[in-house]
């Protein structure tokens, strides 16, 4: 058996068994909820409902009920789905890049972190089918033969290498998750009781048995799926970037972009992570799975990837002044000086003053003040999208196109709507589904259990 | 026609289980299967189960992805309808090839990824609807479960073997008749 060191923290608390872990990951599916949970769920609803109102009303009246204008073609629309495809890309990252890199400690996070990504892919679908502004002509964008004299997509448009990233990007880490939760429900099928949940259950565990073949091959295609999975999610924020990148507009047109935008999307999915997995552990008293040591971690992701986007920003306003190009210098002193400062002043505070905080060990490894950082982080990075889109259009080549941005009811409503089809989804998820890979965390009891490092240190001494 | 003894030696850890398997492929007796309710590394040389190629899969579906964006491409953009977009013209294939590279990695993804994962499933009958393959139910929760299907004379060996690693309980369910293969 593999043996870790003593002197990394143990990554399961307490005395616990094989059995336990099954008790601790079934208990929210056969319980009841509390009263927290319906009255989350009840909000969240509202938001959702809300939401669809707004959806409706702009499908019926045309996208004219948005903020949008002549010159301000992207507002929040776009700004939303970089926001919700970039909380996305942690999922991906803490189930495929963590688990390339063999770091243990995603196995308590990753299940829950891919539902996230899915449900967050969901809500950005919601904004890019709607913003073409004929959402039932969408068809036009996949390479369909029609009538309208053989029409194809154009393939040199970073706009179409969009869909299908992003296509390929929400199938594939829907398969990621199913395939990781196939055991799980197993384990749930062979539990429960219920006769009706029992079926459920069978239904969605498709048969799974458990024996030797099974599990080789559920390993060889977990590695090699997060193989593919690591590229792809560096290709989908990419590809999100180039939408901006290659064109012609002063402030977007930059090389920095793929990397800027790749790192600032793992930054806002860790904070999500963290919003959500900080209620998730409480509410499901799951603190020995989801210790304070894995939110330090998360946290020095935060770090690192704060840094990243920090530094980018600074590179950005360099580059611009070096360049000597006047378009693209007013372009940043608009953004910074401009009718809309205030949106880049709280892009900078929150994205590059707040995570390094976290420098400091109390700071990291205090939860509230984590759960609280770890929102200002996503404002944070909404406005960075925001600043990107809405003052750059406000202020293109021909002062006679200069405009200014106000967003209407509809385009709050819908953001709104995505956030609560976004927690209703995540709350639904979080009582039926196995919340935390337990197959998994099985695996490394034994080597990073408390009871069992603490035995494995006796045994060393002796 | 030969008629064979059903046994489950039910183990409580996994540290037994691999000595048991162990000690009975020493014996020469052929295990089954082994239900698990997580993946027990080093177990599959023991038990005799060869590396899996699904991986060779994957790596011949994603070079199909990959051909098969080229083709699409090539002939929507090419030959089917050029297009001159922003003075660059689509004449050929070769001098548009950097604005084809992000769909050909994308459909190379989605065919190595889906493909993979489809051929895992079909290659374990996991489809929604499947009976349950463990015939234990506590093999998913905390318990390790060797299936063994033997004679009788092996199915003494076997017993003695599987108490002496520590099995917790040996059932025996039962026999089965296979029909010998001419």
């Amino acid at each position: 058996m593999h043996a870790e060191s003593q002197i990394r923290e143990p990554l399961i608390l307490g005395n616990k068994t094989y059995r336990n872990i099954t008790d601790d990951i079934i208990a929210p599916i056969e319980g009841k909820a509390n009263r927290l949970w319906y009255i989350l769920f009840t909000i969240s609803v509202l938001g959702f409902m809300w939401g669809i109102g707004c959806l409706s009303y702009t499908i019926g009246v045309g996208i004219g009920a948005w903020g949008s204008n002549n010159g301000v073609d992207w507002a929040w629309d776009i700004t939303n789905f970089v926001w919700w495809i970039g909380i996305g890309h942690a999922g991906t990252l803490i189930s495929a890049v963590l688990l390339l890199f063999r770091q243990k400690w995603r196995m308590a996070i990753n299940r829950s972190a891919e539902a996230m990504t899915i449900f967050a892919v969901l809500c950005a679908a919601i904004f890019v089918t709607l913003h073409t502004g004929r959402p039932w002509l969408d068809y036009m964008l996949f390479p369909l033969p029609n009538q309208f004299g053989s029409l194809w997509p154009n393939f040199n448009s970073p706009l179409l290498w969009d869909v299908f990233a992003v296509s390929t990007y929400a199938t594939v880490s829907i398969v990621f998750w199913y395939i990781g939760l196939i055991p799980d429900f197993a384990m749930v099928r062979d539990r429960v009781v219920k006769p009706r949940m029992k079926k459920i259950y069978a239904l969605l565990s498709f048969g799974w048995g458990g024996n030797v073949r099974h599990w080789s091959r559920f390993e060889e295609v977990s590695l090699v799926l997060a193989g593919l999975s690591t590229p792809l999610v560096f290709s989908v924020h990419s590809i999100v970037s180039f939408d901006f990148a290659t064109s012609v507009v002063p402030g977007w047109h930059t090389t920095i972009f793929p990397p800027y935008f790749v790192s600032g999307a793992v930054f806002s999915g860790f904070a999500m992570v963290l919003t959500l997995m900080l209620i998730v552990r409480k509410v499901y008293k799951l603190e020995s799975y989801i210790t304070v040591k894995h939110v330090e971690y998360m946290n020095i992701v935060i770090i690192v990837t704060g840094s990243i986007v920090g530094v980018a920003y600074l590179t950005e306003l360099f580059v611009a002044w070096y360049s000597g190009v006047e378009w693209e210098q007013y372009a940043f002193l608009n953004r910074a000086t401009g009718p809309m400062w205030w949106s880049y002043a709280a892009m900078m505070t929150c994205n590059v003053i707040s995570p390094q905080l976290f420098w400091f060990k109390k700071l990291r490894t205090n939860l509230v003040f984590t759960f609280v950082l770890s929102i200002v982080v996503n404002i944070g990075m909404w406005f960075e999208r925001f600043v990107i889109i809405v003052p750059t259009l406000c202020r293109t080549y021909l002062p006679s196109t200069w405009n200014t941005y106000t967003p209407t009811f509809v385009d709050v409503g819908i953001f709104v709507g995505t956030i609560g089809m976004f927690f209703t989804l995540f709350l639904l998820y979080s009582r039926t589904f196995p919340v935390i890979a337990q197959a998994e965390l099985k695996s490394i009891l034994k080597s990073s259990g408390e009871e069992h490092k603490k035995a494995a240190a006796n045994h060393a001494h002796h | 026609m030969a008629t064979k003894q059903i046994i489950h030696g039910i183990y409580s850890d996994e540290v037994p289980l691999l000595e048991g398997c162990t000690k009975l492929r020493a014996a020469g007796i052929r295990i089954k299967d082994v239900f698990t309710p997580f993946p027990v590394h080093g177990i599959d040389p023991i038990v005799g189960v060869p590396r899996t190629r699904i991986a060779i899969c994957a790596f011949i579906y994603g070079i199909t992805g990959l051909s098969l964006a080229t083709l699409m491409m090539w002939y929507m953009m090419v030959s089917d309808w050029p297009n001159d977009i922003g003075g660059k013209p689509n004449w050929n294939y070769y001098s548009n090839i950097p604005a084809f590279i992000p769909i050909t990695f994308e459909a190379t993804v989605f065919c190595a990824a889906h493909g993979m994962s489809l051929t895992y499933l079909l290659r374990c009958w996991l489809v929604p609807g499947a009976k349950a393959k463990n015939p234990d139910p506590r093999t998913t929760d905390d318990k390790f479960m060797i299936y063994l299907e033997l004679n009788d004379e092996q199915s003494k060996k076997a017993d003695e073997i599987l108490r002496s690693t520590g099995a917790e309980e040996v059932n025996y369910k039962g026999t089965i008749t296979i029909e010998p293969k001419y």
